[in-house]
């Protein structure tokens, strides 16, 4: 496992992917770090990460496009599954890659409340909190955009595909609203944007929200392999 | 040793691998040959464990490679028709990920590395990028990817497929040189290669066994005993005659002959018969000439065609389906 992470790591940063994914997030965080807290002086980053996530979500396919349909295409796919190793070490290597190159922007946008607090009041607490609760919601699209990934042999309609459902799970909220009241309430429980509102807006510490980004994550880890054993046996 | 017992893979109603069995022992250099789309590509994904068997198994040294796919994969260095190479990489890159990937201990891996670019010629272009390489060179990394760990048994699809004469030349030296420490399985529907490089070879059709064994004794016994082509200056009434009353004939057919007063024939022995000397006799004490006595010997070739011809009653579902080299 530790030789495909570290291989699809630097594949990240010998192609431009990783550097444009990271320089895009970190470009928009510094717009609306600037535009909330430093120019309209509101003391909470949370509010800045709360535009972010629009970002992330339009960033996110570009990462996770390749993570699974390049391998097949490229046949590459021959090499790692004929090799000595299990497939939920295949499948996580490649995983924990993508989350490690997330966590460099997340990382760099941790020293924003630190600007606020040297400048002034500032509520660290519940903006690292939200910090964490913004990188687990990213750990869940990026779960999401592998799974997808991995449906096809085509970048493009990963990226399409994956964008698509991550507009649809930002809509969920909305959406839901047209059904019927008794599923709607079932379904409003798998709200990621109300789970991440509660920390950035309402600086509410919603453990059942981090334990659904977890179980989603899980969820769609374990569906890739299930794709990939799948396609084997078929 | 490998064993492959009753292979299925069925993909929708197409059989691409109908119940192949057969066993290949260490040291051997083993052939796969068949026509394009017989099934040898997906007899080697299913052995190498990237895909599944719909019935049966495959036993690397015993390991089952569905039940225990770790223990068996660790055995078998696997070189796809297409190598799996990853293009951003350089070669000495690749390489040691595949190491890693192969669990060579860390402290190894310099060392197998740098032994395996010089076995393949590797060795000048280490700092290239994949991508920029030939075609050639493409092959000979995927195959340095295949001999690290220095597994047992090395699996090779096509291995000298779209490369130059020269570069064919240099693979097979390479695998015959290679085939001194591994058991080597290579596939190929090019005749003459096969029969060149390997001691013992399978011929599969439509996914089934036709024929295995050493290529010469395929020769042997699936060719029967072979024909004569016998000339004499003889009435052809009282040659055919002469030589029917020999025992051991099996069919007797008369052949053009463009001689004036000489007729031909084209004598089919009985199994493990050798009628030569015996019509040579026959003739002389017949007081007929014998001009022209050769023996007509099968040829690997004629057989490798007549095995593989289709009868067209047997095609019918077939037709529809995927080809298999698409499907893996």
């Amino acid at each position: 496992m530790i030789a495909i992470y570290k291989r699809e790591l630097s594949s990240y940063f010998n192609s431009m992917i990783g550097y444009v994914f990271i320089a895009a997030l970190v470009c928009f965080t510094g717009i609306y770090f600037m535009a909330y807290n430093l120019y309209s002086g509101f003391l909470d980053f949370s509010y800045a990460l709360m535009s972010l996530m629009n970002i992330l979500m339009f960033t996110v396919p570009i990462l996770t496009m390749r993570s699974m349909a390049e391998d097949r295409r490229g046949r590459t796919d021959q090499l790692l599954l004929t090799a000595p190793v299990p497939l939920w070490a295949v499948v996580l290597g490649k995983y924990l890659a993508m989350v490690t190159v997330l966590f460099v922007p997340v990382f760099l946008a941790a020293f924003c409340p630190l600007i606020i607090a040297a400048n002034g009041e500032a509520h660290l607490v519940s903006d690292y909190a939200s910090l964490l609760a913004f990188f687990l919601m990213g750990c869940v699209f990026l779960a999401i955009g592998m799974f997808i990934s991995s449906l096809t042999e085509s970048q493009i309609i990963a990226a399409v595909g994956t964008f698509a459902v991550l507009l649809i799970l930002f809509l969920w909220e909305d959406l839901i609203g047209f059904l019927p009241s008794a599923l709607s309430g079932v379904l409003s429980a798998f709200s990621f944007r109300t789970v991440f509102y509660n920390f950035a807006q309402y600086h509410v510490f919603d453990v059942g929200g981090l334990i659904l980004y977890l179980s989603l994550t899980a969820l769609f880890v374990f569906l890739t392999i299930q794709t990939l054993l799948r396609r084997r046996w078929n | 040793m490998i064993e492959v017992r009753s292979l299925v893979k069925r993909y929708g109603r197409h059989l691409a691998v109908d119940h192949l069995d057969f066993t290949v022992e260490d040291g051997q250099i083993f052939g796969f040959l068949g026509p394009n789309g017989a099934g040898k590509s997906t007899t080697m994904n299913i052995m190498t464990g990237y895909i599944g068997a719909t019935e049966g198994d495959v036993l690397v040294d015993g390991h089952s490679i569905t039940q225990e796919p770790e223990l068996a994969k660790r055995s078998i260095g696997y070189l796809p028709e297409q190598p799996p190479l990853y293009t951003d990489m350089t070669v000495e890159e690749y390489l040691l990920f595949a190491a890693g990937l192969k669990k060579v201990p860390r402290h190894e891996r310099n060392e197998q590395v740098d032994q395996v670019m010089d076995m393949t010629g590797t060795f000048s272009v280490r700092g290239r990028l994949i991508r920029n390489l030939s075609k050639g060179y493409k092959q000979r990394v995927g195959l340095g990817q295949a001999l690290l760990g220095f597994p047992k048994v090395l699996i090779l699809d096509e291995p000298t497929v779209g490369l130059d004469p020269k570069q064919i030349l240099e693979i097979r030296t390479l695998v015959r040189r290679l085939a001194k420490d591994h058991t080597v399985i290579l596939s190929s529907h090019i005749l003459s290669e096969i029969q060149e490089m390997c001691d013992h070879l399978l011929i599969i059709h439509h996914g089934k066994k036709v024929a295995v064994g050493a290529p010469d004794q395929l020769e042997r016994e699936l060719a029967g005993a072979p024909a004569l082509e016998v000339t004499l200056r003889a009435d052809p009434a009282a040659a055919s005659g002469l030589l029917l009353g020999l025992s051991g004939v099996n069919t007797l057919a008369p052949r053009p002959c463009e001689e004036a007063g000489c007729c031909s024939f084209r004598l089919e022995q009985l199994p493990g018969t050798d009628l030569r000397e015996a019509v040579f006799t026959r003739c002389a004490e017949a007081g007929l000439p014998l001009l022209e006595l050769r023996r007509d010997a099968i040829t690997l070739e004629d057989l490798f065609l007549r095995l593989t011809s289709d009868d067209p009653d047997q095609e019918l579902p077939e037709e529809s389906a995927p080809e298999e080299e698409e499907v893996s």
